[in-house]
This record gives structure tokens, sequence and C-alpha cells, in this order.
């Protein structure tokens, strides 16, 4: 934990009790991604594109706070910890702020709450924003009391002199102080000095959600809402023919049928009246299917059978002179489902030409994008409100369940329309987390390190997210439909398919190459750590292949070939406490496995070590217990991360072990919790212990998604530590455990 | 018209007899922690006690409910008057998300009124219906193990023990 400060986002000008810092950072809005290009001492990330200072923060006459965030809640808790930088930097108490989220009309376009960017983009332009704030107050009293700003100091809510005269900052804020443009430079805090920032602030939103308060899009109430359930057709592509509605409309509360070509809902007074009437209307409705889906039991050969846009993305050395010993694995990821728990919720109202929705998309501005061309209104007479929902993982049936509203409301004008998806609408109809191949190729030198690495990955884009219509159901379903837009790859260094695609190993002969597919078998987009599921997954197993062919421990061996001293801390610390050593033998019918990945090779550092129990007779694998080390720069909510990180093992546990969608030639056939399995209370590991390596002053890293490749790979190599037969198709069930133990 | 005690309170309905007890609790008496997530008994978040006994509200019709006494997470206590499950939540962060949690928590509520001193296996046997697709599950376990304690050490009134107030 002793490596070298490197302040690479933030070069040091002067010191004295606080750092005086500029910025290399270049926009953050940008799909899936934030660009890093280096451009020194432009104005903030955030900041750039909504540089006035009280499109952040405002401050009122009675001395309240108020923090504008364009980043969304979404049960990762991220409006905590904007709140805490907030009251760090203005140096007021934490429940001094109120923190508003992500809304069309009062928010910065911070483009998606996705890629693990909230605290680099977000949390990063609040804390500057704050910190440019705070100066204005104190020179504005500076001005008042005529002393030099460097005798002041802000305390509390005030600035203070050194004699003890205090000025409120609600008495010395004036009207427009705080629209100003946003410096290049902030005088930020000394990190020894926060007291707020690094602390496990309880999160804001667990009181009303443990107590039936309010919490949810689902909960959302308006005066005269009515109730809406949508038909969705059976199958992709299929076209509704024929539906007599007239029994519907008669049905008890029902008070419309919405049809616009194939997009099919009903509307009532009552939430079950609705269900009735949707039943009624499925029963009604008659539609022309077309068989166009793969064989999903054979994933590899048809992703590999598409054509394919291909690009080598990485290459050093020679990496086709080959070395000594040589290994090759193929390795497959199923099509996996977000599966919120709960189904996909908007309310949506149309009020004398201009449209509301509040909904739980992770990026209204863009959504807004989508819903106004869908209706083709102007963008400004739509209005999108974030309200949390049920946990989405990335782009789930949000953006999908608002614009159904939105096409319903406008036939109910001046009615509040709330939509809610049923159980079997949303598991047939979210965008899954894409299907992968990775082929992997590695020999090793006369030392038993790898000489030479050859990865390739085929995959379909990782987002499909609005942007434009085309990317929402209901829009594709309507008469006069919008076309799907073309995927396009998300551009490295976060990439999609890529996504820690390129070694963060040193090797001296490498290769990488991304096999963009275009064509959507299925429906696609971004799922919880995109591509770098499957990568770290492919990575991290292969290592420990060549790790065995070595004969080198595993954790020595990754070591052997990682440069990064960061990474390397995250390696040991993980390590030592899950007490691994390298002469170890886990106990009968038991493993121990070990994976390490530094998020999209530039964002948190996270190993994850894992001992995992393999019943020999039924197959059925246990995850013991985990351990986990992570450094995500400064840490602003230690229990806030460290949740973050124990959900990412135990849900990337699940994707792993259990998980796939499944589905015939036409429809989609996991439709429910029965046909999608995922993990249940009996299959939680019996401890799970995740350690921080903390880095006071440090650039804020995205951990959101940093524990998902890791914990993967970690479950694989001890399931092959356990048995000795290695497992590379995802997920890793019970079945083809005890196939391989019994091949 | 039927009589629905909910929380105490006695509540004259008009609704189908046919109709899930969720859309009742949810539509018209407008309380928000029973939350419908798959309608069909699979996942435990609609869950709520009737006559002290976790219930799924997504499959019980109206019909069958009449004398009884239903309570939601609404019916323990509040922000400010948490009843020792809704403070034991709090104090571990049990929640990510926390769309499932209010199910769970109805059914520690009544594995903890019957049985106050459960084993973990107890607690995973009992919430083995239940799913939390936020991987919350590790501090879900000890919260309803710090429920116990706190209920344990709790003064033995019904209110603070989250009885029905």
């Amino acid at each position: 934990m002793n490596s070298p400060v490197i302040l690479d986002r933030r070069r040091v000008l002067a010191g004295g009790g606080a750092l005086i810092v500029s910025f290399s950072l270049g926009g953050a809005f940008a799909q899936e991604q934030s660009s890093s290009a280096a451009a020194p001492a432009s104005v903030p990330p955030g900041l750039k594109g909504t540089p006035f200072l009280d499109s952040w923060i405002r401050i009122d006459a009675d001395g309240s706070i108020t923090v504008l965030t364009g980043k969304a809640e979404l049960g990762q808790g991220v409006k905590t910890a904007i709140q805490q930088i907030a009251a760090e930097e203005l140096d007021v108490a934490f429940a001094a702020v109120k923190v508003v989220t992500a809304d069309t009309r009062h928010t910065a376009n911070e483009g998606y709450t996705s890629g693990s960017n909230s605290m680099k983009d977000s949390g990063t332009a609040v804390q500057n924003a704050a910190a440019q704030v705070r100066e204005l107050l104190v020179a504005e009293a500076a001005r008042r009391l005529d002393l030099p700003a460097e005798n002041l100091r802000a305390e509390n809510g005030a600035v203070v002199s050194p004699d003890g005269r205090r000025l409120g900052y609600g008495d010395l804020i004036a009207a427009d102080m705080l629209h100003v443009q946003a410096q290049p430079n902030s005088r930020l805090k000394d990190f020894a000095a926060f007291k707020v920032v690094g602390q496990p602030v309880p999160r804001v939103d667990i009181p009303a959600k443990v107590t039936g308060g309010a919490a949810y899009v689902q909960d959302v109430r308006l005066p005269g809402m009515v109730h809406a359930r949508v038909v969705r057709p059976p199958s992709y592509g299929a076209q509704l023919t024929e539906c007599d509605t007239s029994a519907v409309e008669k049905l008890a509360g029902v008070i419309k049928v919405v049809r616009d070509g194939s997009f099919l809902a009903v509307v009532a007074e009552k939430e079950f009246q609705a269900i009735k009437a949707m039943n009624a209307l499925s029963a009604a409705a008659k539609w022309k299917e077309t068989a166009g889906l793969p064989n999903h039991n054979d994933l590899a050969n048809v992703l590999t059978g598409l054509r394919s846009e291909d690009s080598t993305i990485f290459e050093r050395g020679n990496p086709s002179a080959g070395g000594g010993r040589t290994i090759e694995a193929t390795y497959t990821r199923p099509y996996q489902a977000h599966g919120s728990i709960g189904p996909s919720c908007a309310v949506a109202q149309f009020v004398d030409g201009a449209m509301t929705v509040w909904t739980h998309t992770q990026g209204v501005f863009p959504d807004r994008q989508g819903i106004a061309e869908m209706l083709r209104m102007p963008p400004a007479d739509v209005r999108l409100i974030h309200v949390e929902g049920s946990g989405c993982y990335g782009h789930n049936g949000a953006d999908d369940a608002a614009a159904d509203a939105a096409l319903i409301a406008r036939a109910m004008p001046g009615r509040p329309v709330r939509v809610q998806w049923m159980r079997e609408q949303e598991h047939a109809w979210e965008p899954y987390g894409p299907a992968m191949v990775a082929k992997l190729k590695a020999s090793l030198d006369g030392n038993g390190k790898i000489a030479d690495w050859n990865f390739e990955v085929w995959s379909n884009t990782h987002s499909m997210r609005p942007g434009g219509a085309g990317s929402l159901l209901a829009a594709q379903h309507m008469a006069q439909p919008f076309a799907v837009p073309a995927p396009k790859p998300i551009p490295l260094p976060e990439g999609g398919g890529d996504r820690n695609a390129i070694p963060i190993y040193a090797f001296p002969n490498a290769r990488v190459v991304h096999h963009f597919i275009p064509e959507m078998p299925l429906r696609i987009s971004a799922m919880r750590a995109l591509g770098a599921y499957h990568n770290v997954f492919s990575i991290e197993s292969f290592m420990d292949e060549l790790a065995g062919m070595a004969g080198a421990d595993p954790v020595e061996f990754r070591l052997t070939h990682l440069e990064d001293p960061r990474g390397r801390d995250a390696i040991e610390k993980t390590a030592q406490e899950f007490g691994w050593r390298s002469s170890q033998q886990a106990p009968r019918d038991r493993g121990f496995g070990f994976a390490f990945a530094r998020y999209k090779n530039l964002a948190a550092y996270c190993a994850v070590a894992s001992e995992v129990e393999v019943n020999r007779e039924t197959g059925r694998p246990r995850l013991v217990r985990a351990v986990a080390a992570v450094d995500s720069g400064q840490v602003v909510n230690p229990d806030g991360l460290i949740n973050q990180i124990e959900g990412g093992i135990v849900q990337s546990m699940s994707w792993t072990l259990y998980e796939s969608v499944t589905f015939d030639d036409t429809r989609i056939t996991s439709i429910d919790w029965q046909t999608y399995p995922i993990l249940h209370f009996n299959s939680v590991p019996e401890r799970i212990d995740v350690y921080i390596i903390n880095r006071p002053g440090q650039p804020f890293l995205g951990s959101g998604e940093t524990g998902q490749g890791p914990a993967a790979a970690s479950i694989a190599n001890a399931i092959a530590n356990a048995t000795g037969k290695r497992l590379r198709q995802l997920p890793l069930t019970r079945k083809r455990i005890k196939d391989a133990i019994d091949a | 018209m039927m009589t629905l005690k909910v929380n105490g309170r006695d509540h004259q309905l008009d609704a189908d007899p046919e109709t899930p007890l969720l859309y009742v609790l949810r539509d018209d008496l407008e309380l928000n922690a029973a939350k419908f997530g798959c309608g069909s008994g699979q996942c435990g978040s609609c869950t709520v006690m009737v006559d002290g006994h976790a219930v799924l509200s997504c499959v019980t019709p109206l019909v069958v409910l009449e004398g009884r006494q239903v309570t939601t997470l609404e019916g323990l206590g509040s922000v400010a008057e948490p009843a020792p499950v809704q403070r034991a939540f709090m104090e571990e962060q049990a929640a990510q998300c926390g769309y499932c949690i209010a199910g769970i928590m109805m059914r520690a509520q009544a594995l903890l009124q019957r049985n106050s001193k459960p084993t973990d296996d107890q607690i995973r046997a009992e919430l083995e219906l239940h799913l939390c697709r936020c991987g919350t599950h590790m501090r879900i376990l000890r919260a309803v193990h710090r429920a116990a304690r706190l209920m344990d050490t709790a003064d033995a009134s019904p209110a603070t023990n989250g009885g029905v107030r």
C-alpha cells in the first residue's frame, strides 16, 4: 500500500492547506464511456458541458443547500456519496445538503448512470463545483470584512474570521452569485482534513425502503391516475393481424384499448382490472410469428458463424512466433438477463401538449430524446424525471416502460397513466447481456513465463440504449415503426464486447482481436460490466490453466506477470486475508480459486479469492466463502463500496453458476424465475469479506461493476481446483460439473 | 362489501373477491411496502403477514381474508419509530435497491415472532423462497440476526416488538 502517489488527473499547482488542482478530462457524456483524453487545465469533467456553478449547487438566503446531479440513484448509493462530497467541500454537515438527481428540467445532462462512471464524472464535478462555490463565499466574506481571504476559513455553513466573526452562507449569497462559469482550477480541501468523505455515512434512501415509504416509481400515485398494461407480441418481430377489442372494452373498469400497429395496451381504473383486461386482450389478439432464433445449445458456433467486423485492438511483439508449450481454449457465455425483481414501470401524463414521464431510466436525457422522437414532439416539451425503480444492473426494461407509458398517456390527455410490466414481459423483452465467445492461445517460455498471448473475442455491441426512438419497443411496434438503429461497437479504451479484452499483464508478445458482430439474433444491450464479465472470466480462467501447465501457484503466477503496483497490492491483500499459501491443499471436495482485474483497465482494481465446495455425487457447486480487496482510489463511503463489491460477487456467482436465457426457434422460453433460475438463500456463502485499499487524495475510480469478472473466474478456478476439471462454458451448472467429473 | 383488517384498522372494501390482496393494499389502501414482483409466488417481494404468518399477497385472494388480521411493513413502525426489524435493516444497511426487502422483512418478522432465537440455518431456510437480485444476502442475514437480538433486549410491549400498532 505504499505505491507512489500519481496525480494523473490532477496536477498540483500549489499547496498551503488546500490543493489547487487542474484537470485533464474531456467531456463526460458518452454512451457507456467517458473520455479520458488529456487536455491540461481544462474545466473539470461534467462542469465542461454544464459550466455554470448554479447548475450544480444552489444556496438559498436561508442557507439551505441543494446539489443537482445528472446521475440517478439505482440502489448503488450514489445519492449519498454525492451528498458526502458536496458537504465535505462546502464545509457543512452532511444533513445540510439536499441532493436532486436526474431530471431533464433541473439537472445537468450527465448521459447515462452507467459504466461505473458516476463517482468519476458527477462526483468529481460536484467536488469541484462545491470547492469553487466555497471559494466564492469566502471571497465575498473577505470583501465584506475587508480581510484577506487567506485569513478566513469555511466552517459548518459559515465563513469565519480569525477574531470569531461568522457570516452564514445564506447571508453571503446574492442573486446570481453562483451563476458563473467554473474555473479550470479548484482549491480542493486537503484529504487529511476530510470529515465526511471517507466515512460510512448511512444511505439516505434506506429508511423509506425499510418502512414502506414512497421509495420507487412503482409507488408514484398522482390524482386521477389510471393503470395500463401492455400486451406484448409473443415473439420478436410478431405482427398483430387481428384483435377484436369489443369484449375487452366492456370489462369492469376498462377505460380504453390503445392500439397502434402491433402496439397493444389497455387502460383501466384499477391495477387488477388492467391485468384482467390485459389477459382478455391477449387471448383476443392474433399474431403472425416468424421463426428466426438460433440454436441456443450451440451458441459458440452460432456466434462465430455470423459475419463480423474484425479489428486487432492490441498488438505487442510478435505473438505468432510461438514459444514452447502451447495451449488453446474456448470460453463461452450465454445470453443472460438483468432479471430485476420489480418489473419495469413508469408513470406518464400528457397535459396541454407537454409530456411528463416519471421513470427509472438510467439516462433521462437520451431517453427523452427517444420518446420525443417517437411522439414526434420537440424534446423541450418532454420532461423525464428519474424516480428509483427496482435494481436494473444495466439497460433493462426501464426505457421501454417509459415509452409505453408516454404512448398510452398521449391517448389519455390529462390523466396520469401508470404502466408496470408483468414478470414474463420483463423476462422475455428486456435487452439481455449478449452471448460471447473468447478463444485463447498462449505459450510458456523455458522459465514457465507466458511468452505469447492470443485473445480473440466475438460479441455483439453492449449498448442499444436510446438515443433514438428505434431503441424503444413501443416505437418498434407502432404502425409507422421506427427502425432499430444500426449497432455500433463501444470504442476503447472502455470498450463493449472488448471491454477488458486487452490483458493487464505484461506479456512480451500479445495480440487481441475483437470480432464485432452487427447482427443481433436476440435483443441485447448493456448489462453490468458489459464484455468485461466474460473477458475477465476467460482471461483469468486461462491464467490458471497456464499456471497449472507451468507448475506455478496461481497468485504467484499472476504477480510474475503484473507490473501495475496497485494491482499487485490488491492481489497481495486478497491472498493474505484469504490465507492463500502456495503449498495449500483445499479440504476434500473443496477448491480454492483466485482472480483479478482492473475494471476497464482504468477503473477500480479488484481481486477475489474463493473457496468452493463441489458435491461429487450431484455436481452441485457451493461458494463457501470469498475474500476481495478493492482499490477504488479515494473512498467516499466505505460501507457503500463494500456493499457494491459484496453484491457484485454474489450476483456474479448467480450468473456464473445458474443463469442462461433459453429459447426455441421462435420464442424466448425463460420467462419467469422457474424457467430462469437464479441464486436462492440456500446457496448463499457462509461469508464474504471485502477489504478496501484506500488511496486518499487519489481520483475516484468506478466500482459498481469491478467485482463481476473476478468473482466469476475465481469461482471457476475454485471448481477446477476442487474437481480437476476445467469448465469453460458458462453457466457452470451442476449438470455440466457432474458431466465433467464423470467424463 | 367486505371488511379487511390491515395494520389494526378496518377497511370497508367494494372489490372483486378474487382480487389478490396485493392490489388492494397498493391500489385501494395506498400502501407501498408490498411489491409486485412476479404475480405467481416465485419471488417473495409481495410478502405480508396474515394472523402472524408470512403470506404471498400476490396470490392470496381477498375472499379468504375476511376477519383476519393483515400486517404490512408499514404496520411495524416508521422512520421516526422503527420496529426492531426495521432498525436492524437500517443499522446493517441491508439493502441496495431494496425492492425485495419489504417482503423479506415481513417473513423475518413472522419467523422472529414464533422463534426469537433462530439459527443461521433456520433463517436461510425461512428465506429460501425470497429472491434478491442485488446480492445483499449477507447483510440481510446479519440484519435478521440483529433484529432477533434487538427484539430480545427490547421492551416486551407489542409496539417495540414490531406488533401491530
